[in-house]
């Protein structure tokens, strides 16, 4: 069964999986996901493994799987993603799929191809069309008179240059006319006006609609033009420059008659192609539509296969060749359901000689396989990040569920925001079946895998906000306050009283600002608040001199557990190994070392907490003060906590460091002994002066190590100011000044002023200071908790499994 | 303002906390979480336990009292006591 404590025991297996069988074995186990191939050609390059022509095939098919769902997606056919995920398809059915597929990719690209040709053909024949109705107009002036004209005398030989000839009234008139590009017509006119130097008539007339440029696919605007010239050699001119210019030029009718019959076939030819570009568009929808229904599954069926034969190139073959050999790793409780699987796989094949299963001792170190359900994987995630656990070592994520939110809400701790972040993560945990947040983008992505933490976190923080007494900045009085101003008065003691105590009176409070309550005077003080901070402490000027004292020693004793708990952890993995000596040489100094000094430590704060109250405050030692002293022995000796304690501190601490260095020697001479019982695979040279040095080194370490993670864990102190005094500066800056305006118009003044407090509590209170907060908390385990007993040297047990596969099929890694 | 017993809160605490990290952990329904929910809460028992703990001792013998505005000393005179 698998716990969250250890992770599992694994097992080597080797699979023999006969060559007819071994495609539906491998099939049957991607299902189930159950074990870990090991890569048995490792020395063989990819090019070179067996299976590769498969490989290529499936990738082939993959092309045109994707270009098929961009066709899909061009065409805005709706693409229906279905529930289930098909089963890898049999061997016998890769064939007609693949046909399948070319022969469809082949007609779709004829199709496309033939479409675009049409589509250019039309409009080439609208761009005549509107050439022709435009032009009209421009001859309409001259038709009155049909110039009758002279054959011109041919002027090939004459230079170009020579156009004296062509003055001669009733020259022949040549006609270019096409389209031109609205960019480019001043151009086009100038560099006409100085070829041709006046010959030619230029008439040019705007479009009024934007037509499609066959090549480029662009709607630009056109102009129409025609050009009336004399002269051949002008007229090659004109034509090159058109050309030039990307002009589109048609034939231009020279007769009324030509014009009426050019147009008419025209329209009869443009209706034509209407309809055939229609058939078409509509042919092609059907193709596509039809391929769309099954596009999902073929896409998870190609990858499937595709991750078999990756699976089936890492097997070596036996001797005969007629059998696959594979290694995997799997998890001892898993080893029946391997059976069956195997079984499975060899039946569906119809083969006579089934795959079995064979179970090989090694010395090598497994994976580390860990079972989680959705709400315990957040929190071993967060372990993994740091370093996936050794084989078989004590798992911190099981404690980590509790003591990470739990450190996270010492320095959040706030009741308001608590429980506006665990409305946030409650919505997200029931909408978690939701389709649209599985798919979501990145940093959303984040926020939904972590949801049971923030679940978590959330409820913490609303109870250390309860302790704290702080919700939005502001202290709750539930239980009435345990401090009494009236008992300050004069008034309220007999005059008796009155020369041993300072009291006030009226003038005494009217003309001071400020007045510190004095808890000597029997009466001020009537016991402490039942449920965490007392509510006048919101109101006072010295409320941080409390609580930082407070919150001080608060971290410190909460550290110096957290610590001592790693240290314990440690003592398990110390017994699970078999290395009873370590316990005695290594866990039992740590814990003395800690216990002693730091222990003893957290023994003076509570002490002082007890004994020590306001009539004794004259003389109340400070902590620290006398936690220097036990290491100092100054010349002056302070008055301690109690009688005898400089006898203590002397005792322990010399008995303590002894026992710390001992115990760090002892340990290589302990190593000795293990010899006998080693179980590494190269058994290792016993070197001593390795083993020395590792092992003063770490001593070092550790000693040094407990002082400064103690102080490390001041951070929760740190941070839980910095998130008061953030939400009390806010509150000053804003609310307060919306609160305070009480015209008529100060309720329309509150309404923005609530909305910025709002969106500024969750951007920089709840944003910035949670993910402030989470980085410390993460550092406190992963640093100070951690490095007590955590190795963090194993690797991930990654299972060949299908769902492990990406189930989006239109993003483009979607090549596995 | 109002007198507040030490002892009372104690045990209430003692005991509500008692009963979730000790008394609960025999309630939990057997499967394969067991494990997960039983360590869950003797350790949310422990920590909001100590938490609280911490935080009532602090108070137990204040050395010092809080500094009040006059204003708030008028203010809580009259309208808490």
């Amino acid at each position: 069964m698998g716990s969250l404590f250890r992770s599992e025991t694994m097992c080597l297996a080797q699979l023999f999986l006969q060559s007819g069988t071994a495609y539906e074995c491998l099939s049957a186990l991607g299902e189930k996901g159950l074990v870990q191939f090991r890569d048995l050609n490792q020395n063989v390059s990819s090019f070179q493994r067996k299976f590769v022509g498969e490989v290529k095939r499936c990738e082939e098919l993959e092309r045109i799987l994707v270009y098929l769902v961009q066709e899909i997606n061009r065409a805005d056919i709706p693409l229906p993603e279905g529930e289930a995920s098909p089963p890898a398809p049999p061997l016998k059915q890769v064939l007609e799929m693949q046909e399948q597929l070319q022969k469809l990719e082949v007609e779709l690209r004829e199709v496309t191809k033939n479409k675009e040709k049409l589509r250019k053909n039309l409009l080439e024949l609208i761009e005549y069309t509107h050439m022709l109705r435009v032009t009209k107009t421009f001859v309409k002036r001259n038709v009155e008179f049909e110039p009758t004209y002279e054959e011109f005398p041919s002027l090939e030989s004459d230079s170009l240059l020579d156009y004296s000839c062509m003055q001669r009234l009733g020259a022949k008139l040549g006609f270019v006319s096409g389209l031109i590009n609205q960019g480019k017509v001043e151009a086009f006119e100038k560099m006409l006006w100085r070829v041709c130097k006046g010959y030619t008539i230029v008439s040019y007339a705007e479009l009024d609609e934007s037509l499609e440029d066959p090549e480029t696919g662009e709607v630009i605007k056109w102009y129409v033009f025609l050009i009336s010239f004399w002269g051949e050699q002008i007229g090659h001119k004109v034509k090159k420059i058109c050309d030039c210019y990307h002009c589109h030029v048609y034939p231009y009718p020279n007769t009324a008659e030509e014009r009426r019959e050019i147009q008419e076939g025209l329209n009869t030819r443009i209706q034509d192609l209407y309809t055939v570009l229609h058939k078409t568009e509509d042919y092609l929808r059907q193709v596509l539509c039809k391929a769309a229904e099954s596009v999902y599954s073929r896409v998870i069926q190609v990858k499937k296969m595709k991750a078999i034969y990756h699976m089936l190139n890492m097997c070596s073959f036996d001797v005969t060749n007629k059998c696959l050999i594979a290694e995997v790793w799997c998890p001892e409780a898993d080893l029946q359901d391997l059976r069956r699987a195997l079984e499975e796989g060899s039946r569906e094949s119809g083969a006579t000689i089934p795959s079995f299963m064979n179970i090989i001792p090694t010395k090598e170190t497994p994976p580390t396989r860990i079972r989680t359900n959705k709400f315990t994987e957040g929190f071993q995630n967060i372990v993994d990040a740091y370093g996936v656990g050794s084989y078989r070592e004590v798992n911190p994520a099981l404690f980590t569920i509790i003591t990470f939110p739990f450190l996270f809400a010492v320095m959040f701790g706030d009741f308001g925001h608590g429980f506006v972040m665990f409305l946030f993560a409650l919505l997200l945990v029931l909408n978690e079946n939701h389709p649209r947040l599985n798919q979501s983008q990145e940093i959303m992505r984040m926020f939904f895998n972590g949801r049971y933490i923030l679940l978590l976190m959330g409820l913490f923080s609303v109870y250390t906000g309860l302790i704290y007494n702080d919700c939005f900045s502001k202290s709750v009085n539930l239980f009435g306050s345990g401090w009494n101003v009236s008992a300050m008065y004069s008034s309220s003691h007999p005059p008796a009283e009155h020369k041993k105590m300072v009291l006030w009176n009226d003038s005494v409070v009217r003309h001071n600002s400020i007045l510190q309550l004095d808890p000597s005077i029997p009466g001020v003080f009537r016991g402490p608040y039942p449920l965490g901070i007392d509510p006048i402490w919101n109101l006072a000027t010295n409320r941080l001199t409390f609580l930082n004292s407070f919150k001080m020693k608060m971290s410190v004793i909460l550290g110096i557990i957290h610590m001592t708990f790693g240290v314990i952890l440690g003592i398990f993995n110390h017994l699970h190994f078999r290395k009873k000596f370590n316990i005695y040489l290594v866990s039992i100094p740590e814990l003395l070392f800690m216990l002693c000094i730091f222990g003893y430590l957290i023994f003076m704060i509570f002490y002082k907490w007890l004994v020590f109250s306001a009539e004794t405050s004259r003389v109340a030692p400070s902590i620290l003060i006398e936690f220097i002293n036990m290491f100092l022995f100054p010349a002056s000796k302070t008055s301690g906590l109690y009688t005898g304690q400089s006898g203590y501190t002397l005792i322990r601490k010399d008995s303590e460091e002894e026992v710390s260095l001992l115990g760090s020697q002892d340990i290589e001479e302990g190593n000795h002994q293990v010899e006998d019982g080693c179980r590494e695979m190269a058994c290792e040279e016993f070197n001593f002066g390795e083993i020395l040095m590792t092992q003063v080194i770490h001593s070092i370490e550790y000693c040094l190590g407990c002082i400064s993670n103690t102080a490390s864990y001041l951070r929760l102190w740190a941070l839980s100011l910095a998130h008061a005094q953030l939400s009390d500066v806010l509150w000053a800056m804003l609310m307060r000044v919306g609160l305070r305006v009480d015209t008529t118009y100060g309720v329309l003044l509150l309404l923005p002023v609530i909305a910025l407090f709002a969106v500024l509590t969750i951007f920089i209170l709840l944003i910035m200071e949670g993910l402030s907060a989470f980085l410390h908390a993460i550092r406190l385990h992963w640093v100070e908790f951690q490095n007590k007993f955590y190795v963090g040297a194993g690797t991930k047990f990654v299972p060949f499994s299908f769902s492990l596969l990406s189930s989006k099929f239109n993003n483009d890694d979607s090549v596995a | 303002m109002t007198a507040h017993s030490f002892a009372l809160p104690v045990i209430i605490f003692t005991t509500f906390w008692g009963l979730v990290g000790i008394a609960g952990p025999w309630f939990v329904p057997k499967g394969p979480n067991r494990g997960v929910i039983i360590t869950m809460l003797v350790a949310t028992a422990v920590c909001c336990y100590l938490f609280w703990l911490i935080a009532i001792l602090a108070q137990l013998n204040p050395l010092f009292g809080p500094q009040l505005k006059n204003e708030t000393i008028w203010y809580v005179r009259f309208l808490w006591e």
